[in-house]
């Protein structure tokens, strides 16, 4: 009897589960000095270790910079700034001291010039730039103002992005005693493997492989010299798949930024070098700069000391923290000991 | 007429010296009482004219006008509603509690959304996101969360809703019989009407204000159990009128019955009805003594006819019931203020953003410079600066949280489930869960500062229990044995030689029995045989088994305990008692009851015994008695100690006295007894002067000590509650002496406290005032506030009653008064305006002095309060303090501070029901109000304030990574992450863990949150969640940003990937700053995660798997070839997060934005721990500690030098009257009453044995 009463009346009583109950078995971590001040030590010495393998990898990569801008009148590429030169070229002689083991890399870098900037970022249209026949014939409204020509034609590639793409070229001479020659620079693989093959795609239409004939009815971006389909002889290298339109098409993140121009396989050796350079790219208007830049690359990239420093910085600031942490534990261990008893 | 008294009250303070008048101060209506903070509308407005007018007119000039059975007659009333629809004066008896209806739904509640200040905001933000030029986001970012949040809100009201229309239909489609077309007809409740004649059965719940017509009983008596109106389980009676009575018992009848009634209109007074039925061209005079109320059940009578007066919203209970207003916490009206301030903020933000974008403009960016940046605009700076500040408005719109809501509720319906189903708050007994009612209110729990208690029911079980006794100077009621040695041994007395026991009187005197049945001692005879007499208990017989019905619970203790001792009350006439005395049935012929009442605080009833002698019988109020007690009477002394001996453990004494008295002396007597019964004026104070000639000369034979029981863990959960520094107010309609007595034996009054009563304060407020005075004249420069009026050693408690209350709180008296003396002229009107300011002033003075010098006191005691008051003290703390009160009650006349009171607790499992369905929060005993308090609360407060300094932290951290951005990006409104993180970010990476935390969190167990109550106090000041904390976050938020960008930045300045592709592009940089954000906030709330269960580690890791996860997903070949333009970072997080670099990055801003964290808190801790670091600290110590604690034995012991008087009566007068009027004897030959259909039980049987 009692029983059935037990089941029928107590219909309501809660669970008794470990959730219900708000009885989770849990650790319940404390900050006390034993985790807190190991952690401290151990962290410092670790981001040491990694500062300083980081500065000396980076002080190992040798880059040598060249600046080209023109702007001082004594800069061999001044005469190219004037205005009405066309097909301007001029030379920077620089010298390798030491053996650059390939692959060394060729960049290109511009100062001041804002790729991030949100309207030109988004002023492109990655559906034509796939491929996408109906896009190449109608660009996005993003694209505007250089989505179609004066004549209602559409431009391709559309957009602020494409059509200020970096336009200068350079050719790499070495100076032996008088004598120059060309050193082979390679173009094939400069840009993002997913770029290459995912998101850039030449239109293709159904009958042809003419890539002119795809971009037919479309119009060149206003700055360009040429049509996209014009960018390279190779087929490979040429319309959106070209590799110099891709890596320019990949936005840089801040305004002073590098971009992979071309790789140097074999290394450079120790001797007198020249750069051979179209100037064709206009930066003076907004105090620009443009520089070519040739470096090795480490396990850790390019050369960059912030990283290292700031990994010792944090490791020492780490250490001295634990440092002053238990000097003020010491200190006051003993009086709150006797604060709870 | 209440206003004569009003102005009685008003002009002659020295009236309210007597605090046992009940002191009606809730005689106004709702109406008037909210008029002081809201207008009224005109409907409502005009009623209210009307009334006051009325009150004005003559009596006969009634305006409520019933004509029984006739509807058309009853619905030629009308009323005119928004000024043109005319409606019924008179209200159907359909209640309605929903707020929405269908067709209302959609619109309503999205009006109440968008009146939330962050809903609002986003709306304006979808609206700003429309217009092309300012877009900076895509469209999915703030729609998607606003319609999610939106939605999920709605279907909880949608839900609630639905809740309240199915309680509204169960109500309303309530039985009950009708008379309609010549016969009672089964009707539902929603269809009676005004006017109707219904008829109601035993237990039937009554469906609306009802005049009494007839009944099955003598003379028209009903029974009724008003335990959902006043809380008060003993039955009352209700008497028709005689005419009605005489002529209404048929159905026939009933049919023909034409009467009219006019009477007051509808208000709120339960106590009070004024009226007159006009029938046959006689008229009647009606009282609230033949009105049976809406809300009551009839007990104990099979058939009652009545008259519907008002219906539904008419009724008083309605009337009472207040307004369910919208209860918000401490915490919601913070965070409103800060997310205006956060909108401030944004504005600042992107207005100096916007400028940046000016200056950048005109200097770099324009056309003619940057000549890349060309967009075919041909727009100013400035107007591009303008445009910039709504693209930042956007871009920057997540620092506003728009999770915020939902997630806050979300925690608190976690809460809320959490108390469902805790275990330990759960009451067995009555198989009743704790139920959080409300579910967003949780964290206020954890933030209570004053407790207003209602005392019967909650504090005390409202049970009354023989303990003790004195006889002859002898104590009874000890640990003893049948030979009278003290024992330790705890064994029940075996009643079952007593064919009349219960079986429910728990007595360990075994002495006191082996006593009266040996009959060595007469005196115990004596003493039990005038427990069996002296009272005014009824009696019933149900089948067989004799149950009393006493008007007061002592009372009815006394009279059962009298019967297990073997001297069984067994029924009573209107002049003779019979009782049985240890088996023999005697009967006593009864010549005078001398009835109880507050002034004379005893009752005597005078006998002729079966041998033919006149015996005097009396009990009272110990002082009342010794006063009258012959000079040479016995065991003066020893009674008074053990008196002493019994206030000392808080039980309520009576003392008892006979006396024998001659035939002569009783004729004498009683012929002046008989002449001031008829006497026609005074007639209660002449009757009060000859009862006090015969009770002198008495014999003292000894007292009762009865135990008002406490619910159980009471005064140690008053302990524990006052050590968290919460102050308990007890709020009590009983009077003085009882309350006290409570209050000392529930611990909230100790000996080491200094009593305070209304005088005192009085003179306390005075002072407080000329000082006030002479300070504004500038004659004396000390101030004198309520930290300075109570000596300093003092530990300063206040007892108070209602009528000194009514001083304080007359504000609304003045009210009534301007609206009939309405000023002529102008100048008439300008000085009435300026004396109300002043008087207006100058009680709000006297009131914030009250409160001031209440609030410092350890505890305070208000007696003799009605429901009205107990919400206006609740609300003058909330007014004057500004502090977070809860107010704990059990039945109806709490409701009103319930729903006053920022959280409402009801206790659930009593009879009525009302406190529980206006309550917050529900559970079966006060002594879970520790539990709700100490522990929920106190984790919902924690865990609330650990949410929101997280949640506005990182929200800071991740939106502020844009405004350091826009420095390098031309103030461009360009974002820092991908548009897709964007959106995801607050839904799926980063809101998890910190909702675990909020439902789940505890920084120390429940056990040791109740050892150590001190903990609650943080949560009191607010400490842990205020706008220190929030400027805190939001700094911690700032310097994260920081770190967040420009570490990367640093990184990324000039550099190369291993490959040698540049990885300086934006996409890369958008990962990192994305991946570094949410490891960072992920593992910042694992850093602040107090009770890791693997919940949380699910949820943390959780959520940072999810982020790589989805990016991974997103920045897939697969899904760009399917949507090329909506997903654009192909490739972006597998290139990115190859290179060892890019995570070094990403190792470093985590650590360079937790370490510091660690050390500070980490400092702060060792220097300066709280409470909780203390005990966190020595966490194992104490859980080692708590295990083997047993439970002390409960003591009453209290070493009291003072003998508090608590005599053991009801302020209730008994039923003397009713007795002796014989009105309610019942007579034979009820059965052939014709009109009567139902057969009549054995009910009458065991009177009519008599």
């Amino acid at each position: 009897m009692s029983r059935q009463r037990d089941q029928a009346v107590l219909k309501n009583k809660p669970d008794n589960t470990a959730f219900t109950q708000q009885r989770l078995p849990a650790w319940q971590p404390f900050l006390s000095a034993g985790y807190v001040l190991p952690t401290f030590f151990l962290l410092g010495l670790v981001f040491i270790a990694i500062g300083l393998g980081l500065y000396f990898t980076s002080n190992n990569v040798i880059e040598i910079e060249l600046e080209y801008t023109g702007r001082s009148p004594n800069s061999s590429c001044h005469h190219c700034t004037k205005n009405d030169t066309k097909d301007c070229k001029c030379n920077i002689e620089f010298k390798v001291d030491k053996t650059l083991p390939g692959p060394v890399f060729m960049y290109y870098e511009l100062v001041n010039f804002y790729q991030n900037h949100r309207k030109y970022g988004v002023s492109r249209d990655d559906d034509q730039l796939n491929g996408d026949l109906k896009y190449l014939k109608e660009p996005s409204e993003y694209c505007f103002p250089f989505r179609q020509d004066g004549q209602n034609r559409p431009i391709a590639p559309c957009g602020a992005i494409a059509n200020s793409m970096f336009n200068d070229s350079f050719v790499l001479y070495k100076v032996n005693n008088s004598e120059i020659s060309k050193v082979p620079l390679n173009s094939k693989g400069i840009s993002w493997w997913t770029d290459y093959n995912v998101k850039f795609n030449n239109p293709k239409l159904d009958n042809g492989t003419d890539l002119k004939q795809a971009f037919e009815g479309t119009v060149k971006p206003h700055n360009w010299p040429r049509p996209a389909y014009e960018l390279d002889t190779n087929p490979e290298n040429n319309g959106f798949i070209n590799e110099d339109f891709i890596v320019w098409m990949r936005t840089a993140a801040l305004p002073t930024f590098r971009k992979l121009y071309r790789r140097i396989d074999d290394g450079l050796q120790p001797g007198k070098y020249l750069v051979e350079i179209s100037y064709n790219y206009p930066v003076l208007s907004f105090n620009g700069q443009k520089r070519v830049t040739f470096s090795t690359i480490s396990w850790m990239g390019g050369r960059n000391p912030f990283l290292g420093i700031a990994y010792l910085v944090c490791g020492s600031v780490s250490i001295v923290t634990g440092i002053i942490m238990l000097i003020v534990y010491i200190k006051y261990q003993g009086q709150n000991i006797r604060k709870v008893e | 007429m209440s206003t004569d008294r009003i102005s009685s009250l008003d002009d002659d303070a020295s009236e309210r010296r007597f605090d046992d008048v009940v002191p009606y101060s809730d005689d106004e209506t709702d109406n008037e009482l909210d008029s002081s903070t809201e207008r009224l509308d005109d409907t409502e407005q005009n009623r209210v004219n009307q009334q006051t007018e009325e009150k004005w007119q003559p009596k006969s000039e009634y305006t409520w006008k019933v004509k029984a059975n006739d509807r058309n007659f009853n619905n030629q009333f009308t009323v005119t509603k928004y000024g043109c629809i005319k409606t019924s004066k008179y209200s159907g008896n359909a209640i309605r509690t929903y707020k929405y209806n269908i067709l209302t739904f959609l619109p309503k509640n999205l009006m109440e959304q968008f009146k939330r200040a962050a809903n609002a905001y986003f709306l304006i933000l979808l609206i700003l996101q429309a217009i092309p030029q300012i877009s900076t986001l895509a469209w999915y970012t703030t729609l998607v969360p606003l319609v999610v949040v939106l939605g999920i809100t709605a279907i909880k009201d949608a839900v609630d809703d639905i809740a309240r229309h199915k309680m509204d239909r169960i109500v309303n489609n309530r039985k009950c019989e009708v008379l309609q077309d010549g016969r009672f007809q089964t009707t539902k409740w929603k269809d009676i009407k005004v006017g109707d004649i219904v008829r109601l059965h035993k237990d039937d719940f009554i469906p609306a204000d009802i005049l009494l017509l007839s009944s099955s009983e003598p003379n028209s008596l009903c029974y009724v159990e008003t335990a959902e109106l006043d809380g008060e389980t003993n039955l009352k009676f209700k008497m028709s009128l005689e005419v009605t009575d005489r002529l209404l018992k048929k159905e026939k009848d009933l049919e023909s019955f034409d009467g009219l009634v006019e009477c007051e209109e509808p208000n709120n007074r339960l106590d009070k009805f004024t009226g007159t039925l006009y029938w046959r061209n006689q008229s009647y005079p009606l009282d609230v003594n033949s009105i049976l109320l809406r809300g009551c059940t009839v007990r104990n009578t099979e058939i009652t006819h009545g008259i519907v007066i008002f219906a539904g919203a008419d009724t008083k209970i309605m009337r009472n019931g207040g307004k369910t207003n919208f209860k918000r916490t401490k915490i919601d009206q913070l965070m409103n203020y800060i997310v205006y301030l956060i909108f401030l903020f944004l504005i600042l933000l992107s207005a100096g953003l916007a400028i940046g974008h000016t200056f950048w403009e005109s200097e770099i960016g324009n056309a003619t410079r940057s000549w890349y940046l060309y967009d075919g605009e041909d727009d100013p700076p400035s107007y591009r600066g303008f445009i910039a500040f709504w693209g930042y408005i956007i871009v920057m719109n997540t620092l506003v949280p728009i999770s915020l809501y939902v997630s806050v509720e979300v925690i608190r319906m976690g809460q809320s489930y959490f108390i469902n189903w805790d275990l330990q708050m759960y009451y067995a007994e009555k198989d009743t869960p704790a139920k959080a009612r409300t579910t967003t209110l949780t964290e206020q729990l954890g933030q209570i500062e004053y407790i207003f208690s209602d005392k019967t029911g909650t504090l005390t079980q409202n049970i009354m229990a023989f303990k003790k006794c004195s006889i002859s100077g002898t104590t009874y009621g000890e640990l003893c044995n049948a030979v009278g040695d003290k024992t330790d041994r705890v064994e029940l007395v075996d009643f079952s030689w007593n064919s009349y026991a219960d079986g429910n009187l728990k007595f360990y005197d075994h002495y006191l029995p082996q006593l009266i049945r040996s009959g060595k001692d007469p005196a115990t005879r004596e003493f039990f045989k005038l427990l069996a007499l002296c009272h005014t208990v009824m009696v019933e017989d149900n089948s067989g088994q004799i149950v009393y019905q006493a008007a007061s619970p002592d009372e009815g203790a006394l009279v059962t305990a009298a019967r297990n001792f073997g001297f069984v009350f067994l029924s009573r006439t209107q002049n003779a008692i019979t009782i049985s005395e240890l088996g023999i049935t005697r009967t006593y012929e009864v010549l005078a009851i001398l009835d109880f009442n507050s002034d004379r605080k005893r009752m005597s009833i005078i006998l002729r015994t079966p041998e033919g002698q006149i015996k005097l019988y009396c009990k009272g109020a110990d002082v009342v008695i010794y006063e009258r007690l012959d000079s040479n009477t016995l065991n003066r002394e020893v009674t008074e100690e053990a008196l002493t001996e019994f206030a000392d453990e808080t039980l309520r004494t009576l003392c008892l006295a006979y006396k024998d008295i001659s035939e002569a002396e009783f004729a004498v007597w009683n012929k002046r007894f008989q002449a001031a019964s008829v006497s026609t004026s005074n007639r209660d104070e002449a009757l009060s002067r000859v009862y006090e000639a015969i009770e002198t000369n008495l014999l003292l034979i000894g007292a009762t000590a009865i135990e008002d029981k406490l619910q159980d863990g009471v005064s140690e959960t008053i302990e524990t509650l006052k050590k968290g520094d919460i102050k308990i107010w007890v709020l009590t309609g009983d009077k003085k002496e009882t309350a006290e007595n409570i209050g000392y034996s529930c611990n909230l009054l100790t000996n080491d406290m200094t009593i305070y009563d209304g005088e005192a304060i009085n003179d306390m407020l005075n002072t407080m005032q000329r000082n006030r005075a002479n300070m504004a004249e500038g004659k004396t420069n000390t101030i004198l506030n309520a930290n300075t009026i109570f000596p300093h050693d003092v530990k300063p408690a206040m007892v108070i009653t209602g009528s000194w209350l009514n001083e304080i709180l007359r504000e609304k008296k003045r009210r009534k008064n301007k609206w009939f003396r309405r000023p002529k002229t102008e100048d008439e009107k300008k000085m009435q305006i300026e004396k109300d300011q002043k008087d207006e002033a100058a009680k709000e003075k006297r009131q914030k002095d009250f409160v001031d010098l209440a609030c410092l006191c350890t505890a305070v005691v208000c007696c003799r309060v009605t429901p009205k008051q107990k919400a206006m003290v609740v609300n003058l703390v909330k007014k004057y303090k500004k502090a977070i009160t809860l107010a704990i009650g059990d039945g109806a006349n709490d409701v009103n501070m319930i729903k006053t009171a920022h959280i409402g607790v009801g206790i659930s499992g009593q009879e009525g029901m009302q406190a529980v369905m206006s309550s917050d929060y529900a559970f079966g005993q006060f002594r879970f109000l520790k539990r709700l308090l100490l522990v929920h609360g106190r984790w919902s407060y924690i865990r609330m304030c650990k949410f929101l300094t997280y949640f506005f932290y990182k929200n800071f951290a991740f939106t502020l990574v844009h405004f350091w951005y826009s420095f390098f990006n031309g103030f461009s409104a360009q974002t820092a992450y991908e548009n897709w993180f964007i959106t995801l970010y607050n839904v799926l990476y980063s809101s998890l863990p910190v909702l675990v935390v909020g439902v789940l969190d505890q920084d120390v167990t429940d056990k040791l949150s109740l050892r150590f109550p001190t903990l609650y106090i943080p949560g009191q000041k607010g400490s842990y969640f205020n706008f220190k904390k929030f400027f805190l976050s939001l700094l911690h938020g700032i310097i994260v940003s920081l770190i967040i960008f420009f570490i990367p930045y640093g990184a990324f300045l000039q550099t190369m990937g291993q490959d040698g592709e540049a990885p300086t592009d934006y996409q890369s940089f958008a990962v990192t700053t994305a991946s570094s954000l949410t490891i960072t906030v992920n593992f910042q709330i694992a850093l602040d995660t107090s009770y890791w269960t693997f919940v949380n580690a699910f949820s943390v890791f959780g959520s940072i798997v999810l982020y790589f996860a989805i990016m991974f997903d997103l920045h897939s070949a697969g899904i760009h070839i399917l949507f090329p333009s909506v997903f654009t970072f192909t490739g972006a997080a597998p290139n990115a997060l190859r290179q060892p670099y890019l995570w070094l990055t990403i190792i470093l801003t985590v650590a360079v934005s937790l370490l510091p964290v660690v050390a500070v808190r980490f400092l702060i801790q060792v220097v300066n721990p709280t409470e909780t670091d203390k005990i966190q600290m020595n966490r194992k110590k104490y859980e080692i500690e708590l295990r083997p604690k047993q439970s002390r034995p409960r003591s009453f012991q209290r070493n009291a030098s003072v003998r508090r008087s608590g005599y053991a009566f009801s302020h209730q007068q008994g039923y003397a009257d009713l007795i002796s009027s014989g009105r309610s004897i019942r007579k034979k030959g009820m059965r052939s009453e014709p009109g009567v259909s139902s057969s009549r039980t054995h009910e009458t049987e065991g009177a009519n044995a008599s």
